[in-house]
């Protein structure tokens, strides 16, 4: 017995200290970027964060416009996803016959493995132009709106905020399904036996679940805060702060993409590394949000198991 | 009375209108995207395209060998680094549940697998560039393997939970000591589930662009040396796609096919082998 005890403390120990590795790179990340950033931390402090000018010639750098891009454009693209995803998820886990389900859920998912480069891609060349044509075609009356100014680029913020809406849809509607899947039948039958109409009962179900929901669309978020290439290859590339979807505009992640190899002294190369620190940070703290509501709707949920649950039919109203 | 019913029907079916037409919605842009990388990049898409070497501008043909080769290198690097650490991650996640340590790697990996691409290549050029004032395939393969670590634990964790209890509690009865048991019975049960997860985050992984920008950078030239730069599809794609040339256009998109392809396929394999592995599970 004591001999096997042994043993298995050997094992625990040489796999956890092989898997602390993980641990490692996790805070390793979090060392490597401050220790690049301080330069420009040191330099700059707060300011960074409040000022405008992006001059690598004279060594002047602030981070607000980026930052500007970077929020905008993923607000925007929730707006857009956000509806479509749930829309999606209701479809897939209520309404679908039950054949149609297994290909809906690979297609949608189909949506999420698509390597961001060809996003970008079919973005230059096909969603931008696309997009040129419906802004140049606004009656100008609207193009006087603060959303609407400015020549009709196509490439722009609109672009920007389409293609990451495209991209986060998948994450955020698997989580909502998930999710709902996890809404105890109880809750819709008991809504059904009250005379309830099919929407109603959804609705029903989705306030429910609106914990989950919305972390589902935390994690939507996490992922168009990130989101590089496809962004980069649509926005524009111009650092200045504009309401107007049509403003070619520039994210945090597209900046670091664009310049990081033409960074040619050391303070221009740490002030992009504080860019990425901080979209770093940003991001960490979107994501376990996300994941906190996910895993307390997943607990309150718990008493009933979801493979518990019959694949019930709702009888139509 | 009746006209209150008879709104609320017709919102219910406006609801039930609009979750249809939001998966048409989505679905839409998904089969933009396939039609014009198919449609575009058939053309561009022959033997020359895996055989040749990309040309100077102006001339046409061409192709990208030395990408391809770069893409499978920085792959298999990725593959060699991520694939150890994470499965035995996966183990003791799954193995020592409870504990936590394995509270702090599921968090850890959880934390990773939200980091931005992006900020893994700026982390992967402070660590394997900058020391080294050279940008190289195995400072790319480096980025790429700190992506693939928590996919590759996490999906074996998931998969080794899935293990009936007896298989292990069998090993263990039979005095075989927790290493024994989980190398074996429990590990080997978990397998093929293991290798298709494996395979999927590859397919991923190979996608990737924004980690190799400043890792393994570009190169023009055919190069299989692990400490020079080098080239990879989504890169080549990239530069394609921003340059103003037709010909390099139509090599981006011959170069999207490609990589959509390895995902379809990637991703239709392991379709077909979970279902056939829930089959062999509902069986057991």
């Amino acid at each position: 017995m004591g001999k096997g005890r042994s043993g298995d403390f050997g094992f625990r120990l040489s796999t956890g200290a092989f898997a602390s590795l993980l641990l490692l790179i996790v805070g390793a990340i979090a060392f490597v970027l401050i220790e690049d950033a301080w330069l420009s931390i040191q330099k700059f402090g707060l300011s960074f964060w409040r000022t405008q000018v992006w001059d690598p010639v004279s060594g002047d750098f602030g981070a607000l416009p980026f930052i500007w891009g970077t929020l905008y454009s993923s607000v925007l693209a929730l707006m857009i996803a956000t509806p479509i995803a749930i829309g999606i998820a209701v479809f897939i886990s209520e309404l679908s016959p039950a054949w149609l389900r297994q290909p809906l859920v690979f297609l949608t998912e189909l949506l999420a493995a698509i390597p961001s480069i060809v996003y970008g891609l079919w973005g230059i060349f096909v969603l931008v132009p696309a997009v040129r044509w419906a802004e140049s075609g606004l009656p100008s009356i609207i193009r006087q709106l603060p959303f609407f100014s400015g020549p009709p680029l196509g490439l722009g913020m609109l672009s920007a905020a389409l293609v990451l809406a495209i991209m986060v849809i998948p994450f955020t509607s698997s989580i909502a399904r998930e999710v709902l899947k996890s809404v105890p039948a109880a809750q819709r039958e008991g809504a059904y036996a009250l005379g309830a109409t099919r929407f109603e009962a959804i609705r029903a179900a989705l306030f429910y679940a609106r914990t989950g929901i919305i972390g589902g669309v935390m994690l939507g978020f996490g992922r168009a805060l990130g989101e590089t290439m496809a962004v980069t290859m649509v926005i524009g590339n111009n650092p200045r702060i504009s309401l107007s979807l049509f403003a070619p505009q520039y994210t945090m992640a597209a900046v670091i993409a664009n310049e990081f190899t033409e960074a040619a002294d050391e303070l221009y190369l740490s002030a992009l590394v504080e860019i990425g620190l901080v979209l770093f940070i940003i991001t960490l703290f979107v994501n376990s949000l996300s994941r906190l509501l996910i895993w307390s709707m997943a607990r309150t949920s718990g008493a009933a198991p979801s493979d518990a649950q019959p694949e019930a039919e709702p009888v139509a109203a | 009375m009746t006209t209150s019913a008879a709104r609320r029907k017709l919102l219910s079916s406006l609801f039930v209108a609009f979750c249809g037409s939001a998966v048409l919605i989505a679905l839409l842009p998904l089969a933009l995207i396939l039609f014009f990388v198919i449609s575009q990049g058939i053309f561009a898409l022959n033997l020359e395209f895996f055989t040749r070497m990309p040309q100077p501008v102006g001339e046409p043909g061409g192709g990208m060998a030395n990408a391809i080769v770069g893409t499978l290198i920085l792959v298999g690097l990725a593959a060699l680094m991520s694939v150890p650490i994470g499965v035995v991650s996966g183990i003791y996640m799954s193995e020592y549940s409870g504990t936590r340590m394995a509270s702090a790697l599921r968090f850890a990996a959880d934390t990773l697998n939200g980091v931005p691409s992006i900020v893994i290549g700026v982390f992967a050029y402070g660590v394997a560039v900058l020391p080294f004032k050279q940008f190289s395939a195995l400072a790319g393969g480096f980025a790429l393997g700190v992506m693939m670590i928590p996919i590759v634990a996490r999906t074996t964790e998931e998969l080794l939970l899935l293990v009936p209890g007896s298989l292990r509690e069998g090993a263990l009865a039979l005095g075989a000591t927790r290493a024994r048991a989980v190398f074996s019975v429990v590990l080997p049960a978990a397998l093929p589930g293991i290798v298709t997860g494996v395979v999927l985050a590859l397919a991923r992984i190979a996608g990737e662009t924004a980690p190799l920008l400043f890792t393994a950078f570009n190169n023009r030239f055919f190069t299989t040396r692990l400490t020079q730069p080098i080239s990879s599809l989504t890169v080549q794609v990239f530069t394609y796609a921003i340059s103003p040339y037709e010909d390099w256009h139509r090599q981006a998109w011959a170069g999207a096919l490609v990589l959509v392809l390895i995902v379809l396929l990637c991703s239709l394999a392991a379709r077909f082998a979970t279902r056939r592995l829930e089959r062999m599970h509902a069986r057991a």
